[in-house]
């Protein structure tokens, strides 16, 4: 089932290989979906990001623009030494030309350091380390969905101005809580708002009910959840449980996505306000793409990580038609950045010389059962972002390309 | 107000009650551990596998099949107990001769195959599972809010880890088993079908870990990664209890919840180092728990 | 048991077996890909100095992990931030693995069997911990972009095929170590503690220090295969000190062969081949063909590849070239 395949080739194709196209190195784009397959990220990418891989290959009809494309994809089991080798192998052995997806900080910073090396191209979609257009940019990387900065600014800022000034943090004691924690305070507090308190739990944790409890005689109006996957699960559903939202707190989860909601139900989610870069009930064009998806993924429906793989290869794909280049990575990120994005379900878009790709993002809230119509009808949209506030400002990033 | 270490002591008072919701979840869990290392020398690995189960199967239950949670507190149980039993009989019988090394990492290889079976089918992300009719909302006991859930988790476990030690050390099958265990061959010698005596006590030991896998369904995660995130916590209880003690289990098991709530709110991040501390303490001091005899 | 001519047999089969490996080795990077090599030669080097307590003084250590972290983290640190040379930082880092080992051991080695196994395993959790706070380690992120740095400062480390042969290098010299040692009178007395602890203190030596010993040569070689993996990877990551890594190096112990020298060098490989080349190809099934290897190898083959390699060669009785076939 996840085995490479060749998609998309055919006759024209291959009639026009290695004369025409001299510039696809070994006559084929290879993209290489490196995710978690079957570990806590592998509900926002996993599988799904495969399927949003080869689907996008698919309607991109490589065959007209005389392009041969092959998707890979292999499970990193969230391990930076088996993601970098993979990666290693993969541009070495296998060609493959571009990376994809990618959750999980650590492998993420692993892996950018191996396609610099080897002057590939690396789209992050289910990762979210802000690193990645900060410290650890390169001119080889690009951060397409989302980031630990974006949410936590988006979500912060939003809640803050509809009434939310109080603020108490559950975070997981890892980096990637650690950054969101401190991202939102920066914004809550720049925004009048305080915050009362935080706590770090162990990542993962199970038993939240105690970090809860603090959290509740706090009485801080908004208990942002600076925590990801089984945490943030376990937080809410404990949180329903303890009536916090009854008591009128209110929960901000800074890193959540619709697998995470659809796995806890509305019951125990409803209420609960959320930043995300994609949501499948928006337009015809999205509705469409989740209609083949939840048929081709046991129901599930499409994380906005998914819709990013979707977005960023269809993006790379042209990139690389129009260029008749794939070899040098570089040089392929370059023309990406100098070309707007546009595609169906991200609509048009730019990015930046950071590597940041640059679009709205939306505050959501999740919908009480008796709202929700039909399945998979989560959330309602609070407000939406616009695209030129929605990330971090160009010069605050410190990456090094801007510097120059 | 009183306070401890400038904390108010009400606030504690309630932290120790969570503290002994955790721990039920531990004494649950650790009985059964327990009681099949003391009578079939076998290190369960397996066994937050067959918690995590119990919880699947009061999922699937209560989605697929329209099984209430209260029906699936007893048949789930029964359920796990027959899968385990099918894995006694298949793999374990096998490997009772060798060392405990061997158990260990036979049970862990079980382990592995069931959670990737899980993974593989219903991906990690978790189910949804809504506390049961009945059961919400919740006591104000003045200092806190206790869920109804929670006081029946503590209740319901409590039962049961005393009615496991009961008909283990009082009634005559209890008997049985133990002597099924300590000398198979005299055992055998009066007539008692010791093969039997041993797959019923893996039967129950897991059916016991599948128990607390349907009390944990509403309030914790469904997800194939919950078992593995239990066990090796689960373990260092058993270790510091002394292995093979069913009293040393369940008390261990609640005394350790409540004092893993104290780090919670003095220093949460090391509140899951906490019970790895507390087992090498003891470890070094008694050298075979704290209420294991030394063999 | 063995009469003269088989022991003679077997000596020049050993030989043979060891140039044989030695020789496939030094071709791997011709046939497969060099960081893959390396990978198995790091993770063997960590399994071979596990199997020095498990396969040879029968002690379980659930906690190995702790120094193959602990290295990594001091090399990467040493090399990163202090800009040392890399054959110091290597140094620097299975020196300070073999000192925590020396902790671990004076508390560890006075507990028997399980609980050995759970000393080790809650002193490598509370490393965790440390490594988690720690601020130089960078959180679960880890130390990233750690250079390779260069031998000698003639040597540039940057190319892999390069590099492999310098861990190759590194590795045999572990694994030559590990062969002294087992093959020395401290060996020896290693092996009699495992089989009858009480008689060997009743012969007169102190099973403590012994133990200590080779818990500490241990926890420097496991440091040494750390180590070297940051050269390979050129990162620290938390990863590296998770208990799932200590469990991970007992697979491979067992699949290779409990006591045998070189066995669980070849369950490294069959492990970390199977990690890395079956990522692509079954996706969510990594996990339970690994769970099932696990059965399989408690159930059937209990004595591991070399083990019943071993055997079958004892049955096709002292023929020199079927001892090439091991490789």
């Amino acid at each position: 089932m996840l085995k490479g395949s060749s998609i998309g080739l055919c006759v024209g194709a291959l009639l026009s290989l290695g004369t025409a196209h001299a510039e696809i190195t070994d006559g084929v784009v290879r993209i290489g979906v490196l995710n978690d397959q079957s570990g806590i990220y592998a509900g926002l990418s996993g599988p799904g990001s495969i399927w949003a891989a080869r689907k996008a290959v698919e309607d991109f009809q490589p065959e007209k623009h005389g392009l041969k494309v092959e998707v890979v994809a292999a499970d990193h089991q969230n391990k930076p030494d088996i993601g970098s080798s993979i990666a290693r192998k993969w541009i070495d052995v296998d060609k493959v030309d571009m990376i994809v997806d990618v959750p999980t900080s650590s492998v993420i910073l692993a892996v950018n350091q191996v396609v610099q090396e080897k002057n590939k191209v690396m789209i992050v979609s289910g990762g979210g380390t802000a690193d990645l257009t900060g410290a650890a940019c390169t001119p080889n990387s690009i951060h397409w969905t989302y980031d630990t900065w974006a949410l936590a600014n988006a979500t912060g800022k939003a809640v803050v101005k509809t009434g939310g000034d109080s603020w108490y943090f559950l975070t997981a004691d890892y980096a990637f809580g650690h950054a969101l924690e401190r991202d939102t305070e920066a914004v809550v507090l720049k925004n009048g708002g305080k915050v009362l308190g935080r706590i770090r739990h162990p990542f993962p944790g199970t038993d939240f009910s105690s970090f809860l409890l603090q959290a509740q005689a706090s009485r801080a109006k908004i208990i942002g959840l600076a925590n990801a996957g089984g945490d943030t699960i376990n937080a809410i559903k404990q949180a329903a449980e303890f009536g916090i939202t009854q008591g009128g707190q209110n929960l901000a989860g800074l890193l959540v996505f619709m697998s995470d909601v659809q796995a806890l139900g509305l019951n125990a989610a409803q209420g609960l306000i959320l930043t995300e870069a994609w949501y499948w009930d928006m337009t015809d064009e999205n509705r469409k793409f989740a209609q083949a998806f939840t048929a081709a993924n046991r129901g599930a429906f499409p994380t906005s990580a998914q819709a990013g793989v979707y977005s960023a290869v269809t993006h790379y794909l042209k990139t690389v038609a129009t260029q008749k280049e794939d070899g040098d990575g570089a040089k392929v990120v370059a023309a990406m950045k100098a070309t707007p994005t546009d595609d169906p379900l991200f609509g048009k878009g730019t990015i930046r010389a950071d590597g940041r790709k640059i679009h709205p993002l939306y505050l959501f809230e999740v919908k009480k059962p008796s709202e929700s119509k039909k399945p998979g009808d989560f959330y309602k949209l609070r407000a939406t972002i616009p695209a030129e506030e929605a990330f971090r400002p160009l010069e605050d990033g410190g990456c090094p390309l801007v510097k120059k | 107000m009183t306070e401890i270490f400038g904390f108010p002591i009400q606030a504690l008072m309630g932290q120790l009650v969570l503290g002994l919701v955790n721990g039920s979840f531990y004494a649950m869990l650790s009985i059964g551990l327990s009681v099949i290392f003391g009578m079939l020398n076998i290190i369960n690995f397996a066994h937050g596998a067959f918690y995590m189960i119990g919880a699947f199967l009061a999922w699937m239950g209560l989605y697929y099949w329209g099984i209430s949670y209260w029906w699936s507190l007893i048949l789930v149980p029964l359920a796990v107990a027959l899968i385990g039993i099918a894995v006694e009989r298949t793999l374990l019988q096998w490997i009772y001769k060798l060392d405990h090394l061997y158990g260990l990492l036979l049970t862990f290889g079980i382990a592995l195959v069931i959670e990737g079976m899980f993974r593989h089918w219903f991906g990690v992300a978790g189910q949804p599972f809504d506390v049961p009719e009945g059961l919400t909302g919740g006591f104000n006991l003045g200092f806190m809010f206790l869920p109804k859930y929670r006081a029946w988790v503590i209740a319901a476990s409590l039962t049961v880890c005393v009615g496991t030690w009961f008909v283990i050390e009082k009634t005559r099958l209890g008997s049985y088993l133990r002597a099924a265990t300590e000398n198979p061959k005299l055992t055998q010698a009066f007539g008692i079908n010791v093969p039997i005596m041993v797959m019923l006590i893996y039967g129950l030991g897991v059916g016991l870990a599948g128990f607390a896998g349907v009390l944990a369904a509403p309030v914790l995660q469904v997800s194939p990664l919950m078992g593995s995130n239990m066990i090796i916590v689960v373990f260092a209880v058993v270790v510091i209890g002394g292995m093979g003690s069913i009293v040393g289990s369940i008390a261990t098991g609640l005394m350790l919840g409540v004092v893993e709530a104290i780090p919670k709110v003095f220093y949460p991040e090391i509140s899951s180092t906490m019970v790895f501390i507390i087992m090498a303490i003891v470890l070094l001091l008694r050298p075979a728990g704290l209420f294991g005899k030394e063999r | 048991m063995t009469d003269t001519p088989v022991t003679f047999d077997r000596f020049t089969v050993n030989r043979v077996r060891i140039l044989a490996l030695l020789a496939l080795a030094m071709a791997a990077p011709f046939v497969t890909y060099p960081v893959l090599g390396m990978t198995v030669l790091c993770f063997g080097l960590f399994a071979c100095s596990f199997n020095l307590l498990l396969g040879y003084t029968g002690l379980l250590s659930f906690g190995h992990a702790a120094f193959l972290g602990t290295a990594a983290y001091v090399t990467a640190h040493a090399l990163k931030v202090w800009e040392l040379p890399t054959l110091p930082s290597l140094a620097l880092g299975a020196g300070a693995a073999a000192l925590l080992g020396a902790v671990f051991g004076l508390i560890a080695t006075r507990r028997h069997g399980i609980y050995f196994a759970m000393v080790t395993l809650a002193l490598a959790q509370m490393m965790f911990f440390v490594f988690l706070k720690a601020p130089f380690t960078g959180g679960e992120d880890g130390l990233q972009g750690v250079p390779r740095g260069s031998l000698f400062g003639l040597i540039d480390l940057s190319d892999d095929t390069t590099l492999y042969y310098v861990v190759l290098t590194i590795v045999v010299f572990g694994l030559w170590v590990i062969h002294r040692a087992i093959h020395s009178p401290f060996g020896e007395i290693l092996k009699a503690i495992r089989e009858n602890e009480a008689r060997v203190t009743s012969l007169g030596y102190d099973v403590a220090r012994y133990k200590l010993l080779a818990f500490v040569l241990s926890a420097g070689l496991a440091g040494l295969a750390g180590a070297t993996k940051v050269l390979v990877f050129k990162f620290a990551t938390l990863a590296d000190v998770h208990w799932h890594v200590s469990g991970e190096v007992v697979l491979m112990t067992l699949l290779g062969g409990v006591g045998t020298v070189i066995g669980p060098m070849l369950g490294a490989a069959v492990v970390v081949v199977l990690q890395n080349e079956l990522a692509d190809k079954v996706g969510s099934f990594v996990t339970i063909i690994i769970g099932v290897i696990f059965i399989l190898c408690v159930l059937t083959f209990r004595r591991g590849i070399a083990g019943e390699l071993n055997d079958l060669r004892r049955r096709v009785l002292g023929d020199a070239r079927s001892g090439s076939a091991d490789g």
